[in-house]
């Protein structure tokens, strides 16, 4: 218990520390948010307009950096990221919170299953090593290296089209409004069907190589020998003593990458036009949106945290030996 | 005496074809009910092989290519385990030939507790038994190999390297086995602890009346505690015959050259010798006895025929068997 408390306080440490790199970074950047905000209005705004603007923006220039600091975790406590430039005059708040289930839902289920299929085809490889099985991981080896946005590229060209089933961009038919109906839910599934096969195939692969190496591995440990000295049958060898052990690696991998969800697909949002996290950041990276650049960079921080303390939490569940007395 | 496991011309092989390695040549060799049988070589004779051979515990690429095990079960008529079903291979484990392994720090699973692991071996062979009397069962291992049952709940690293070997020996122990197996049982342990854990194992032997098969490259702890001992060499058994009778008279150069590689705690000192040279390559073995270019008495027969094991012409030959030209047999074994 003591040593899970000094991992939160660690990850508090750490949160802080990426939210003050978040607050700063920024502000050390050349150039001036409200410039371009007033680029993109093409000079139609007044100097009152103007000053509110900086103001608005907590730019005044009269305070210092250190109230502008105060003033930015007062205002993150209150859940409040400040105004968007690009999608002016929304909060970032809400921005995000639009943009955030696409992402979750469409990398977050993608990558459970990809783990789920992904480590039983690797305990099944690794256990029948030898058999037919091995014929896979060349296969494997090279979806594992293809770039998944390649993939996605690849795809659309091959997959999509005027005829096609399949939908080349977005997250939803154009024609129809976001609700839970009987035209939403299929449409968005339709949609999701493409990116979410794309980020499958690339990411099975790397989870089969890993779980099949390290059954591999487990399978000529001392313990996996008496297991079949003992008469155990073959099935109880094989999940309860190699596959339990082999799957401490892989359970630690499948957390990290749960932090990665959100920010970590970026690239196959983009290919796709898909309406998620990654291709709000893109367009925020493009319009020098800062105040939405730096709520997704919170949001990418906060889950990685996360995802690290489930990994820890994951780690002293499953294996006896990192739990410290007392 | 009463056999309960003869091994008979027993070879394995790692690999296939051409360039197969023949680990075990012809072995040949018998477990009386009751005794301790010691095996001894160094690395790389086939001990150790020879011993999952005989339970088809190898792992690939060895193939078992020839030979009987015919084992004689308390009741009943004697079997070859060698053609056994995998089914009935799993039945026979642990429940007729428990083993006891080398390397006691990984012989069990870390992330399983002590109790599990006692007691998944009831739960496979006595499928009827209740979890309240397999708990009891494995309590009453751990307290017979001198464990404190409330060590039940532990993990394996929570244990000594001593207390883990015990624990192996319980968990060998909990079915009744008729053989057991040690295969370098105590290696990885200190001196003292060894023998205390020999100790302990040679008083459950004469209180459960199991027999043992006792491998090791340690002869000093052989002729201590076993019956008989049988040694290997390049994968063939050179020499077999009581405990007493190796150490006070060895007829194989080899096992005299094992016997003067230790030193005797008691008697007058003497300078130890070792085995010039280094053990054969098992791909490239010479040919006629394979111990010959390292033999100090070879002689013309050595380098061109392979002696066979059989009664030497001694006084007491017929207690004993060996395998050289020094000593030419009228009557092989198996």
């Amino acid at each position: 218990m003591r040593y899970f408390l000094q991992r939160i306080a660690f990850y508090l440490f750490t949160l802080w520390a990426a939210i003050t790199l978040n607050f700063f970074i920024p502000r050390l950047v050349p150039g001036d948010p409200v410039q371009s905000l007033i680029a993109k209005f093409r000079g139609q705004l007044s100097t009152e307009a103007i000053n509110s603007l900086y103001v608005l923006f907590g730019l005044d220039d009269d305070k210092s950096l250190w109230t502008q600091y105060i003033d930015y975790w007062k205002q993150l406590f209150q859940g409040d990221l400040g105004l968007s430039f690009t999608f002016f005059p929304s909060p970032v708040s809400q921005i995000i919170a639009d943009a955030l289930p696409w992402t979750v839902l469409l990398v977050g289920i993608t990558t459970v299953i990809s783990f789920l299929i992904g480590t039983s085809l690797g305990v099944l490889a690794g256990w029948r090593r030898g058999s037919w099985t091995d014929g896979l991981l060349p296969v494997t080896t090279f979806f594992s290296s293809v770039p998944y946005f390649w993939l996605g590229i690849i795809a659309i060209f091959l997959l999509t089209g005027p005829d096609s089933f399949f939908p080349s961009s977005g997250g939803f038919d154009s024609a129809l409004i976001p609700a839970w109906d009987q035209y939403f839910i299929p449409s968005a599934l339709q949609h999701s069907l493409l990116p979410a096969l794309t980020i499958l195939i690339s990411s099975v692969s790397g989870w089969i190589l890993s779980m099949r190496n390290m059954m591999v591995t487990v399978a000529s440990e001392d313990y996996i020998t008496v297991a079949h000295a003992k008469g155990l049958s073959e099935r109880r060898v094989a999940v309860s003593y190699a596959a339990r052990n082999a799957l401490l690696p892989n359970i630690s991998g499948f957390a990290l990458s749960l932090g990665f969800i959100v920010g970590g697909t970026l690239l196959v949002e983009i290919v796709f036009s898909y309406p998620g996290l990654g291709f709000i950041l893109l367009q925020a990276l493009g319009a020098k949106d800062y105040p939405l650049m730096q709520g997704i960079f919170l949001v990418i921080t906060i889950s990685v945290l996360v995802a690290n303390l489930l990994a820890d939490v994951a780690y002293l569940l499953l294996d006896p030996r990192t739990r410290k007395e007392g | 005496m009463e056999p309960v496991l003869e091994i008979r011309n027993l070879n394995v092989e790692y690999g296939l074809g051409d360039r197969a390695v023949r680990a075990v040549r012809d072995v040949n060799l018998t477990l009386h009910r009751g005794e301790v049988l010691g095996l001894a070589g160094e690395s790389g004779s086939g001990k150790s092989t020879l011993a999952y051979g005989l339970t088809r515990l190898l792992a690939p690429p060895g193939v078992i290519t020839g030979g009987e095990v015919i084992y004689h079960p308390e009741k009943g008529d004697a079997y070859d385990v060698l053609g056994l079903s995998d089914k009935a291979l799993r039945a026979f484990r642990w429940a007729e030939t428990a083993i006891v392994f080398q390397g006691a720090m990984n012989s069990l699973n870390p992330v399983h507790k002590i109790s599990t692991q006692l007691t998944d071996v009831l739960r496979a062979h006595e499928p009827k038994m209740s979890e309240h009397s397999r708990n009891a069962r494995a309590r009453e291992m751990l307290k017979l190999v001198g464990i404190s049952p409330d060590r039940m709940d532990a993990y394996p690293h929570q244990l000594s390297g001593g207390m883990r070997q015990r624990v192996m020996i319980g968990m060998a122990l909990i079915l009744q086995p008729q053989v057991v197996i040690m295969d370098e049982p105590t290696t990885a342990l200190d001196v003292v602890m060894q023998r205390q854990i020999l100790g302990q194992l040679i008083e459950l032997r004469e209180r459960l009346g199991f027999s043992v098969i006792f491998i090791t490259h340690d002869l000093s702890l052989l002729v201590e505690f076993s019956n008989r001992i049988a040694i290997m060499y390049g994968g063939r058994i050179v020499e077999e015959a009581p405990a007493a009778t190796i150490y006070r008279d060895a007829l194989h150069p080899y096992s005299r050259g094992l016997l003067g590689s230790f030193p005797a705690l008691r008697g007058p000192r003497r300078e130890l010798t070792g085995i010039p040279g280094s053990p054969p390559d098992l791909a490239g073995m010479p040919s006629g006895c394979s111990f010959h270019p390292r033999c100090p008495q070879a002689f013309e027969p050595c380098a061109p025929h392979i002696p066979v094991l059989g009664r030497p012409g001694t006084p007491d030959g017929a207690a004993r068997s060996v395998a050289c030209w020094l000593h030419p047999t009228e009557q092989p074994v198996g």
